[in-house]
């Protein structure tokens, strides 16, 4: 299989700060397939992300990213495949099990609590206590604002409710959040889905400042426009098969959505030098 | 190409921001707040948020002020005042106790007959058993505690709505408190320690406590806003206007001392305004000062997010509902020693009046919103209603219309802000 070379590629594109010296990605899915029913949502999917990684996964409706994500943060886990954290095999059965092992998934909507303040939503189930197990309030927002400063996100105030922040703003909150949470994979769900321009834009500066701290991220979307500014490397799913993996430098969007849609593949495939079933490194 | 966006935002490496954050301790919150963020907001954004108090407490001055001058002053006089409170005790301790469910954006129509039939049990321990007092007031509290239980259970893991969990409830207990009378329509207490917790003559606490006690109160509040106020300086994070907390510190102070002198210039602070307001501070620091409390609101807030975060919303739903009956059973105890007897009747307006100050004074039927300050304010307000018209001898048909309306526009009032908040909120 083509997973010793494909993260050769996301070593070029940026230099991982704290990898683990195997050369072992940070998480490693290996021949995950998944049914419902009759209906084969992933077959033998492989699927790796390093380190200071930002990994765009991206496929038509249907395809089998969702499936993939759900298998990833333990809401729907796989029929068969092995899942290696650091390269250790782990099992992830349930949601609580992938952030005990470090794994955050920011969903667009449904992570925050509207009517809380910026602070309590940020340590919400974690909440640090003192005097008489009393809330430290001081101590959290100290720390909030230490995580929302390394993010650059710029709030009104830690101290207002949620439901007043733009998408933006919200969706930075729910990035911080898992970062509190020592996450070492981010899954983001169509992140700038719903946000205006600025706001995309902010979005996307705080998926480069995750990379920057090191984390490996993966990003689901449905808009190349911002894979293409954002992504190391794309990851294609089609009809739950993993039928691409493009280096976003060499590659150009019509390529990508050529793998997406399978159309002119075959030519796709002979420039590649590669057969199906294989991840095919996009211009090598 | 994204060589190119690197380029042009050459983002800055997380250690050099890790630098700025031991920088200076001024330098922590500018870095992220940007007050100018802040959305300029109307007075009617205000009141709707932060400043939602303002219109209720004004609904009272109305009221206080209409009173006062159609009995030519009888409403504030002394004995009246000590008498509202009086009044207003079980329905306030019950509307505490809503509060909790309320919060979690669900309702129990059972607390009433719950309260009075916790009330009974006590009573027919006590009386028919010989049950020694404590011992059948804890049986009684913890019958409230087993009946929230239960409640909890059904809505909470059976998924049952609410209402009708409560609702059913609301009957079987009404059904089961008759049975325990057993025919029986009024049961007298005699028991004197029972009595003596708000139906005799020596239910007030000595001037010392009276006064002492509240002064404490306000004396630990003044300080911990001090305390909060030098430590985050320190820790350079923002803080009030020290304008700010001199306000809070004399408003406080002035409320409490006002509610102390008038109590004080009849009989005394009588144990059940001291067990009431006990409870609110209790429940307060309990709401704001702890996760448990937190996770309250997160849970009416939004129960999935809630659950993402790991709380156990379970638990906190079955929990909620077993402190609301615990302190209806809380309240029934009072009332009951009040009126040295329980009856079979249930009061009809006692539910009502529960839920109303909760709701009048600005807990959302939506949960996840309002203080259980609010509930002092709403029972207030109701029960200046009710004593004002009792003053002027208006009957039961008056007082309950009138109620009923100022209930509506309270509840009307709670939907809108909720709809302007959604249409302003994102």
């Amino acid at each position: 299989m083509a997973e010793n070379t494909t993260p050769a590629v996301g070593e070029t594109t940026s230099p991982p700060p704290e990898r683990p010296p195997s050369g072992e990605p940070r998480l490693r899915l290996r021949g995950i397939s998944k049914s419902f029913g009759a209906v084969r949502a992933l077959y033998k999917v492989d699927f790796e992300v390093n380190d200071g990684e930002v990994v765009g996964l991206v496929g038509d409706n249907g395809a089998g990213k969702s499936t993939l994500i759900k298998v990833i943060s333990g809401v729907g886990p796989a029929d068969e495949g092995e899942i290696f954290l650091e390269g250790q095999k782990i099992s992830i059965p349930n949601p609580q099990a992938a952030n005990r092992v470090g794994i955050e998934t920011v969903y667009q909507d449904l992570a925050l609590c509207d009517n809380l303040d910026v602070v309590a939503n940020l340590f919400l189930g974690r909440e640090e206590r003192s005097f008489l197990r009393s809330l430290d309030e001081i101590d959290m927002e100290k720390q909030a604002l230490n995580v929302l400063r390394t993010l650059d996100v710029k709030l009104p105030s830690t101290r207002t409710a949620v439901a007043t922040l733009s998408g933006g703003q919200r969706q930075s909150v729910a990035v911080a959040k898992s970062i509190l949470r020592k996450a070492k994979v981010v899954l983001l769900d169509e992140p700038t889905a719903a946000l205006g321009v600025a706001q995309t834009r902010q979005v996307l500066n705080l998926i480069r400042r995750l990379r920057e701290q090191g984390l490996a991220v993966v990003v689901i979307s449905h808009n190349l426009a911002d894979v293409f500014e954002v992504v190391d490397r794309v990851i294609v799913l089609r009809l739950g098969r993993r039928v691409g993996t493009f280096d976003i430098k060499t590659t150009t969007p019509e390529q990508i959505v050529a793998a997406i849609t399978g159309a002119e593949f075959g030519q796709l495939m002979a420039t590649n030098g590669t057969t199906q079933d294989n991840d095919s490194v996009g211009g090598k | 190409m994204s060589d190119i966006i690197e380029k042009n935002d050459t983002p800055e490496p997380s250690e050099s921001s890790q630098v700025t954050a031991f920088g200076g301790p001024e330098a922590q919150a500018a870095a992220v707040e940007v007050p100018s963020y802040m959305p300029r907001r109307t007075i009617g954004q205000l009141l709707r948020g932060d400043l939602g108090f303002v219109p209720v407490l004004f609904t009272l001055i109305v009221v206080v002020i209409y009173f006062t001058i159609v009995t030519n002053g009888i409403f504030l006089h002394p004995e009246n005042l000590s008498n509202l409170v009086g009044q207003i005790v079980t329905f306030g301790i019950l509307g505490l106790g809503v509060t909790m469910v309320l919060l979690l954006g669900e309702i129990d129509l059972s607390i009433a007959s719950v309260s009075v039939f916790c009330a009974v049990v006590m009573a027919v321990l006590s009386e028919r058993h010989a049950v020694p007092a404590l011992v059948a007031i804890l049986v009684g509290l913890l019958t409230g505690a087993i009946v929230g239980f239960i409640n909890g259970f059904f809505v909470a893991i059976v998924r049952v709505p609410s209402f009708i969990v409560t609702l059913a409830a609301s009957i079987f207990y009404s059904g089961l408190l008759l049975n325990l009378l057993a025919g029986q329509s009024t049961l007298i207490i005699s028991s004197p320690f029972i009595v003596a917790i708000a139906g005799s003559a020596e239910s007030f606490l000595p001037d010392y406590l009276g006064v002492g006690l509240p002064l404490l109160a306000v004396l630990l509040y003044a300080i911990s806003l001090i305390v909060s106020y030098v430590r985050r300086k320190r820790a350079g994070l923002r803080t009030m206007s020290l304008l700010q907390i001199v306000l809070r510190i004399v408003i406080s102070a002035l409320l409490v001392g006002g509610a102390v002198a008038v109590f004080e210039s009849y009989h005394g602070v009588p144990y059940s305004a001291a067990i009431l307001f006990g409870l609110i501070t209790l429940f307060w620091l309990i709401m704001t000062r702890t996760s448990f409390g937190r996770h309250v609101y997160a849970v009416g807030g939004s129960s999935e997010a809630a659950r993402r975060a790991g709380i156990n919303v379970v638990g906190i739903r079955i929990t909620c509902f077993s402190l609301c009956s615990t302190l209806a059973a809380v309240g029934g105890i009072v009332f009951a020693s009040y009126g040295t007897a329980v009856a079979s009747q249930i009061d009809p307006t006692l539910l009502l009046n529960a839920i109303a100050a909760a709701v009048i004074g600005g807990v959302s039927l939506f949960g996840g919103r309002g203080s259980v300050w609010a509930v002092v304010l709403g029972a207030l307000i109701i029960g200046s209603l009710v004593n004002g018209l009792a003053l002027l001898s208006q009957g039961t048909d008056v007082s309950e219309m009138v109620e009923g309306a100022v209930l509506l526009i309270a509840v009307s009032v709670d939907a809108l802000v909720r709809r302007a908040q959604q249409r302003t909120g994102r």
